[in-house]
């Protein structure tokens, strides 16, 4: 994956590093003690928000005690709200905006379309996978520079702006946000679709 | 000196519609007292505990419909602990043992049980109307009892309660003979349901006006639903996923115009924001809209169809719309009279609107008179601005997320803009405060809101003052709940008598300590006051520990029926 700090990778020195800013904040040193809407790893999100607003209050020199500001997020029943109500937003939430995210599957040669749901696949391969198997053919080996090689078959998709592209070359985050349907092509018609130049 | 027979006295009261009004006439003389009770068919019980069923059973001879509310309000956010009371059973039991008429029975805030559902069915040969809110303890088997025994039925409205789902085979369970289904909402239902048996359901069910659907109603057996039943009034849309290109979708979009006579719509539980276009020739003809259970709609979509909605009187939404989007329902919706704007992301505590949007509403709306606002941010002159622009509010109920916000431009308490309110609105009847507040506030409630019946408090405050305040001014005052405020003992025992001319009060987070809540009970044997004693926070010593003992959450009420003998351990009544 690319971006984003290889916490794998034994040593983290960013942690360990002396900053102005807040725990978390690498991506805005220089900038003092004042935080964006960077998301870190803490068990409860709304925490962000309390310091955040704990820290401008303070800035703005508000009567409120920040010490309060700071325990919103233990705070029960605020916002007042009904459970059922609450629940029902975090389901949603973590289900994303729609559940479920269906595009056409056509295959050159077949007598009529599938649907897959695009949100059960982690990656490239788990899709592959699928499609290899709802389709009965082999996508070959994908390489960058030479696309798929060894197969009949190559897998392409309907991009946002109607552009027909092989699917593998953008992150797969991108991927999902921007394909609109898929198309197994047939080989003699993929010439010329990701291979090297 | 009476010179009319019973028979007309009674015909006179027939007309005599609210609880209120016939609780008035029922005072009058003894003879009115006696008719007026044996000719009451409708009967509102707001504190379950307030009165044995016994007792209401044998005044109100021909009761044929009740509601009941139990837990206190802020049991709706996590404030009161599970088991705190609130059953139903007992009342269901004894309206059976005394051969109660009973045709409709109206719940908000109860334990339901599955036993008492069955009880139920049982019970009333001509029970016809159930309606549940914010309801908890039963499951799908309590409604298959309900579906397969009550002949009769016309009503089944599920509202916001949490129902463990098992399965859906209770929708089959209504016999092919039953054909008077008037109205049925299942939309908080969480597992699949039978849907051919739902489709089934809807064919013989020729009165059916109102049907909301839950989220496990896919498009494909909507569409075949709304051909059966274009007279619907009123409809919530389960699940709304779908291809723009299918067929089913083009089969939705002209059964959905064959639905002239929608006025209300809700639901859109899963939704996929595309092709809410097929909707747009229904929304001139709405007059209430509830979408904030579907976050998926939003920008334009939303906006695409609420320009339509020339009609709307009712508005609930998410705050997804924005200042921006709540211009549009300015301009639009001059009919309205209320609106609701949820927080669409609770727990990371920003919300998308704020004092701008509140006051564009105030500016096109001249009608408005309910709000419920939950914001970002708010100022005094917003507020003032908006007491000016509608003087009409009957509730109005204000929620910054940051409890104790000041004036997001001043930094002042947001005093004078509440205080614009409740002196420009004379008929306010309901209140709900937030942001900062200090005891000013609450000197201008005591003297401005004469009319003010129901009071919440949320960190606000500076001293036993304004508690008091409220107490001396608000004379009509019914329901006040306060929490997290720096009341004490000194405003609690004010004015004790007071409480026996309210339904209820509850204090949690407070000054107040045992001895003051002990002091109050003792001196009012009228009243039922209760501590919640969660985790064993507090110990029952006499003495003067008492006064250092500060109590955690009191809920005290005016009761007829004594100490109440279903309260567990951890509520103490003193």
């Amino acid at each position: 994956m690319e971006g984003g700090v290889a916490y794998e990778n034994g040593l983290n020195f960013k942690a360990t590093e002396l900053t102005l800013g807040l725990p978390g904040s690498g991506e805005t040193e220089g900038q003092g003690g004042v935080r964006n809407n960077n998301k870190r790893p803490m068990p409860t999100p709304e925490t962000n928000e309390e310091e955040s607003q704990a820290h401008k209050a303070a800035d703005r020199g508000s009567t409120a005690p920040a010490a309060k500001m700071l325990c919103r997020a233990q705070i029960v029943g605020w916002p007042p709200i009904r459970s059922y109500r609450k629940n029902s937003l975090q389901a949603k939430n973590s289900e994303g905006e729609a559940s479920g995210m269906y595009v056409k599957v056509s295959m050159d040669g077949a007598p009529y379309l599938r649907k897959i749901d695009l949100k059960v696949y982690r990656d490239y391969p788990e899709l592959l996978k699928a499609l290899e198997a709802m389709f009965k053919f082999a996508a070959g080996v994908y390489s960058e520079r030479e696309g798929y090689k060894g197969s009949e078959y190559v897998p392409t998709y309907e991009d946002k702006d109607g552009d027909w592209m092989l699917v593998g070359d953008v992150p797969w985050d991108m991927f999902m946000s921007s394909c609109k349907r898929l198309r197994i092509m047939k080989g003699s018609e993929a010439r010329g679709l990701g291979c090297g130049v | 000196m009476n010179y009319f027979p019973d028979e007309v006295l009674e015909h006179i009261f027939d007309f005599v519609g609210s609880h209120k009004d016939r609780n008035s006439v029922s005072q009058v003389c003894k003879l009115w007292y006696r008719i007026e009770s044996y000719s009451r068919q409708k009967v509102f019980v707001g504190n379950c505990y307030a009165i044995g069923p016994e007792r209401v059973a044998e005044r109100f001879s021909g009761l044929k419909s009740i509601t009941l509310k139990g837990k206190p309000h802020f049991a709706d956010f996590n404030l009161v602990p599970p088991d705190w009371g609130g059953f139903v059973y007992p009342w269901i039991e004894a309206f059976a043992r005394s051969r109660v008429g009973l045709e409709e029975l109206r719940l908000k805030r109860m334990v339901v049980s599955d036993e008492s559902l069955e009880l139920l069915s049982r019970s009333f040969p001509n029970f016809k109307s159930l309606v549940l809110v914010s309801c908890e303890g039963f499951t799908t088997d309590g409604l298959a009892a309900v579906a397969a025994y009550c002949r009769q039925l016309k009503e089944l409205d599920l509202q916001e309660n949490d129902v463990e789902d098992h399965r859906g085979h209770w929708l089959s369970c209504f016999p092919e003979s039953s054909t008077s289904l008037v109205s049925l909402n299942f939309a908080c239902l969480k597992g699949d349901i039978n849907l051919p048996a739902l489709e089934r359901l809807v064919a013989r069910s020729p009165n059916l006006k109102s049907l909301r659907l839950s989220r496990a109603v896919p498009l494909d057996v909507l569409q075949r639903i709304l051909i059966r039943a274009p007279q619907l009034l009123d409809l919530g849309v389960g699940s709304y996923l779908h291809d723009p290109d299918s067929e089913n979708y083009n089969k939705l979009v002209t059964a959905i115009q064959k639905c002239k006579s929608v006025r209300s719509l809700s639901g859109f539980l899963d939704v996929a924001p595309h092709c809410l276009s097929a909707f747009h020739i229904i929304c001139p003809n709405l007059t209430s809209l509830n979408l904030s259970y579907a976050p998926g709609i939003y920008d334009n979509e939303l906006i695409k169809l609420l320009r339509h909605c020339h009609k709307l009187q009712r508005l609930w939404i998410l705050d997804c719309i924005g200042d921006k989007g709540l211009e549009v329902v300015a301009s639009t919706c001059k009919d309205l009279e209320e609106l609701r704007v949820f927080p669409s992301d609770p727990y990371v505590g920003q919300a998308a609107v704020t004092e701008e949007g509140l006051v564009a509403i105030s500016r096109g709306c001249q009608k408005l008179n309910s709000i419920l606002y939950f914001c970002q941010q708010m100022t005094n002159a917003a507020l003032i601005t908006v007491a000016k622009n509608c003087p009409n509010f009957v509730r109005f109920r204000l929620c910054i997320l940051d409890p104790t916000k000041p004036d997001a431009v001043t930094q002042q308490p947001l005093d004078e803009g509440f205080g614009a309110i409740v002196q420009a609105c004379k008929d306010l009847k309901r209140l709900s405060l937030s942001g900062l507040l200090t005891d000013q506030v609450f000197l201008y409630i005591g003297m401005y809101a004469e009319q003010l019946e129901m009071l919440s408090i949320a960190f606000a405050g500076d001293s036993d003052k304004g508690m008091q305040y409220v107490l001396k001014g608000c004379k009509k005052l019914r329901k006040l709940e306060i929490r997290d405020s720096p009341f004490g003992n000194a405003a609690l025992l004010m004015d004790v008598a007071k409480y026996e001319t309210m339904r209820s009060l509850w204090m949690s987070s407070c000054e107040v300590t045992l001895g003051g809540c002990k002091a109050l009970a003792k001196r009012m044997p009228g009243l039922n006051v209760e501590i919640i004693n969660e985790n064993d926070q507090m110990e029952f010593v006499g003495g003067c520990d008492d006064d250092r003992q500060k109590v955690e959450k009191m809920y005290l009420y005016r009761t007829l029926a004594g100490q109440r003998r279903d309260a567990p351990e951890f509520v103490w009544t003193l």
